[in-house]
């Protein structure tokens, strides 16, 4: 019972695919260079390493949204809806890192 | 019917005046994005307690050659997670979570391809590419399971607790590689993550066997497929910042 779709196929859209693609490379590029970095720089540069980790991380993050999630082609309210309540994030971070240094000032 | 005419009064014609889509995206995709910024809120508030409770204990400050397990001390994560499967004994710190990375990023991109195909009706490349997106998924949750399993039994030298006794894995009382909480945020972070993926898996079946049985086909388009597929993307971009803060900082 051989069913005939009715339904018209389009082609691949070769420039979506070749942009998805690009954005994959990036992803394991960046991943690839975390791996190096985590390996060639000595754990005394504690801070510079913890820096460019949640500078890369963000660089990966932004792409996965951007491009695989298609936010960065939607419409500027629909982006601002989303980006900015996450800088309540932002807020929270440093209130909590705030809060550690005194929880370990207390117990040690 | 032929003499009913439609009136549409110009000065109701506002972009939030009802009627239309103001952001252009229909109503199920703009509730799945912001179920996902709530989400990221959830993930966020994990990862930022994990960040208070690190930075209450103190860090360990010898030496990284000479890192032991200690309860005195934060362990250096790529000292915790230096196993492979099927390579017992050999010390490859991260390398684990680094092909975990990939293959969750690698169905990402299969998801991406399957909305690609879904937006030009091409039932057969949606088959094909959910059905990889859903094996990479399930993949990676044998990952984790083994990763699991590994931390819980522990290596075979063990940790020595404060009362010097050795103590080999972990469970949510104590734990051979560092202060409790270690074993009891590793277990809730990376637990409510592979719960996402889980889920996420079992919600990408779904709109797969409502692919391959044509209902969406038949509905005429393939926005189901979208919409699922930003959940997954979510879960691989949750897990890009849990291989950060959990695993390399």
């Amino acid at each position: 019972m051989e069913q005939v779709s009715q339904v018209e196929v389009k082609p691949v859209n070769k420039e979506k695919v070749k942009n998805f693609l690009r954005v994959m490379w990036y992803l394991a590029a960046i991943t690839a260079i975390e791996f190096g970095i985590a390996f060639t720089i000595p754990h005394e540069y504690k801070w510079g390493r913890i820096t460019v980790f949640i500078l890369l991380t963000i660089v990966k993050a932004y792409y996965i949204v951007s491009e695989f999630m298609h936010l960065g082609h939607e419409k500027k309210s629909l982006k601002m809806s989303i980006v900015l309540p996450l800088l309540f994030v932002v807020f929270l971070i440093f209130i909590m890192l705030y809060q550690a240094q005194a929880i370990y000032e207390l117990i040690n | 019917m032929s003499s009913t005419a439609v009136i549409v009064e110009e000065s109701n014609k506002n972009l939030w005046g009802g009627g239309t889509a103001p952001m252009k995206a229909s109503y199920g995709k703009l509730m799945m994005w912001f179920f996902l910024l709530s989400d990221a809120f959830t993930f966020s508030a994990l990862l930022i307690t994990y960040g208070l409770i690190r930075f209450s204990h103190p860090a360990y400050d010898g030496a990284v050659a000479e890192f032991i397990f200690s309860q005195e001390y934060w362990p250096i994560p790529e000292k915790v997670f230096d196993a492979v499967p099927f390579l017992h004994g050999i010390h490859a710190p991260l390398v684990f979570v680094g092909v975990m990375t990939f293959i969750l990023i690698l169905s990402s991109v299969t998801m991406v391809l399957a909305v690609e195909a879904g937006e030009r009706m091409d039932r057969r490349s949606v088959e094909k590419w959910m059905l990889w997106t859903i094996i990479g998924g399930l993949t990676f949750l044998g990952c984790q399971a083994w990763e699991w399993s590994h931390f819980i039994t522990g290596t075979a030298e063990g940790g020595k607790l404060l009362d010097g006794s050795v103590f080999y894995g972990a469970n949510l009382q104590i734990n051979q590689y560092g202060p409790s909480n270690f074993a009891a945020l590793f277990f809730f972070i990376t637990g409510f993550h592979g719960f996402h993926v889980l889920s996420g898996v079992v919600i990408n079946f779904i709109i797969f066997y409502q692919t391959v049985v044509g209902k969406l086909e038949r509905r005429g388009h393939y926005e189901m497929v979208e919409k699922v597929g930003l959940y997954w993307h979510f879960v691989d971009l949750v897990w890009v910042f849990v291989f950060t803060f959990f695993y390399l900082v």
